[in-house]
């Protein structure tokens, strides 16, 4: 059974979303997503300073079975990536909630989070889509 | 449809194994990490299952002239019981049917290993052939069996076999030695030194078990097909099937052209190929930037464009690697890829890029 922490909020395409204390939020893409993929090979984050619009593929996660776009959950500029995946992927298969973040997004528009689906909801897609 | 599985179904599950439908078989893709189970076998050892492949003896007084008819290799090269050879069995058209191990087992007769996806129609096309020879055509779904494959392989399995079987370690590639039900053989599908054992099925699990305690990993599809691709060697399906012959997929090597009156199944096709010409070959890609090369993948080279029949990431090299068939006129080390809507430059090797071990991408070869 994969891991959907509570604190967290989900795009139907399997990213999460973490708001942080400065109002920025980080994205990564979550356990059910990683372990579909398999073990990650290449990750591709976007240039910090980018505009992003939500649902805009932005980063690319590469698995020994398949490339998969992983898209902004929300509009704002790319304020940080996480280089540590670059020589790391397996980092994302890890620890898909911490050490896996792929990169954090300052939102233009907080009501676009809210509109996200929390941990029950992910689940009860997840489990629909099995 | 009900997935078949094997006798150690159990033992997979117990062990964390993502499951998943392989050729109508509930198959281990994984036990967690297909690329740390890769890494073991380069390494070390590990344990793969592979009872989804078909066990069929050959027995009776024409059993060799009908192998030699059935097959493109020449299985009067098995001169001394024991001795094992790589064929395809072609249709008549000359395109590969499967590709399988045959052992010459003196009295006994032979053995062949063919793949689970096609061994229905294997056995099918044996019975078929067989009927004007004076042969027995008999499936072994009773008998499991394991690959051992590693470095370390050697050591962990010797111990455990049957005492019958116990001069196993001695072994030279392509070589067996059976008892009463087991067999064991110095073959493989990875480019490492081990084992292909065949058992009944209701030793299976300790069997298994002991390696597991001996500190071998089990090893799941996905790492299974990295390693072999790595090791350069052939996926029937996808670097091969029906539809092309050996010649256009590197394997003109385990045709047996002498001698001349050896009447094969495919051989007035394959014979016209090569005087009119083979139209491809089956090549080595090495891609050196990020990105993974995808069976489908085109590649354009001078001479017109070909594709990649398979590719994965190379867990050894850390660079992604393929098979692709190209026209033969292409002899340029330097071909191009379309990938994802981005053009990569690919560098052509000669298959394999990696063995016992090691990185043959370098050097003098």
């Amino acid at each position: 059974m994969s891991d959907t922490p509570q604190d967290l909020k989900y795009s139907k395409s399997h990213e999460w979303v973490r708001v942080e204390a400065d109002g920025s939020v980080t994205v990564g893409i979550t356990d059910h997503a990683q372990a579909l993929l398999g073990d990650l090979v290449f990750v591709e984050t976007p240039e910090p300073g980018t505009q992003a619009s939500a649902g805009e593929a932005c980063a690319t996660v590469e698995s020994v079975k398949a490339a998969s776009d992983v898209y902004a959950p929300v509009s704002g500029e790319i304020v940080a990536v996480n280089e540590d995946l670059a020589d790391g992927p397996e980092r994302v298969n890890e620890s898909p909630y911490g050490d896996g973040w792929l990169f954090r997004i300052q939102p233009s528009d907080t009501a676009e989070i809210d509109a996200l689906m929390d941990a029950e909801e992910y689940a009860a897609m997840v489990e629909s889509e099995s | 449809m009900t997935l078949k599985t094997t006798p150690l179904h159990a033992a997979h599950q117990r062990a964390g194994a993502r499951l998943v439908d392989f050729a109508g078989w509930e198959m281990p893709l994984h036990y967690g990490s297909q690329i740390d189970e890769h890494h073991a076998v380069r390494r070390a050892a590990g344990v793969f299952d592979v009872s989804h492949m078909q066990v069929v003896d050959i027995q009776g007084a024409q059993a060799q002239s009908f192998l030699r008819h059935l097959l493109a290799n020449d299985v009067a090269k098995l001169k001394t019981p024991g001795r094992a050879l790589y064929t395809c069995m072609l249709n008549t058209d000359g395109g590969v049917v499967d590709d399988l191990i045959v052992y010459y087992r003196g009295d006994e007769g032979y053995r062949m290993v063919v793949n689970a996806a096609t061994a229905e129609g294997d056995v099918a096309h044996m019975r078929a052939v067989g009927e004007s020879w004076d042969v027995a055509v008999k499936t072994h779904p009773e008998l499991a069996m394991l690959a051992v494959q590693g470095p370390d392989a050697v050591a962990k399995v010797v111990p455990l076999l049957p005492d019958e079987l116990r001069t196993a370690g001695e072994l030279r590639p392509f070589h067996a030695v059976w008892g009463k039900d087991w067999m064991a053989a110095r073959t493989g599908y990875t480019g490492e030194d081990g084992f292909e054992i065949m058992l009944p099925a209701e030793r299976a699990e300790s069997f298994w078990d002991g390696l597991l305690r001996a500190g071998v990993r089990p090893v799941g599809l996905g790492a299974r097909d990295t390693l072999r691709l790595e090791a350069g060697m052939n996926l029937y399906g996808t670097d091969m099937d029906e539809s092309t012959t050996p010649l256009v997929s590197n394997l003109g090597w385990t045709v047996a052209w002498e001698p001349l009156d050896r009447d094969f199944i495919g051989r007035t096709a394959l014979e016209k190929q090569r005087a009119e010409g083979v139209p491809a070959q089956l090549v080595g890609l090495v891609l050196e930037g990020r990105g993974v090369l995808r069976g489908g993948t085109r590649i354009e080279t001078p001479a017109g464009d070909g594709v990649v029949t398979s590719g994965s990431f190379s867990p050894t090299l850390g660079v992604s690697i393929a098979l692709a068939r190209i026209p033969a006129a292409s002899d340029h080390s330097e071909l191009i890829a379309q990938m994802r809507g981005r053009v990569m430059p690919v560098r052509r090797v000669k298959p394999p890029f990696v063995r016992h071990g090691k990185s043959l991408l370098d050097g003098t070869r």
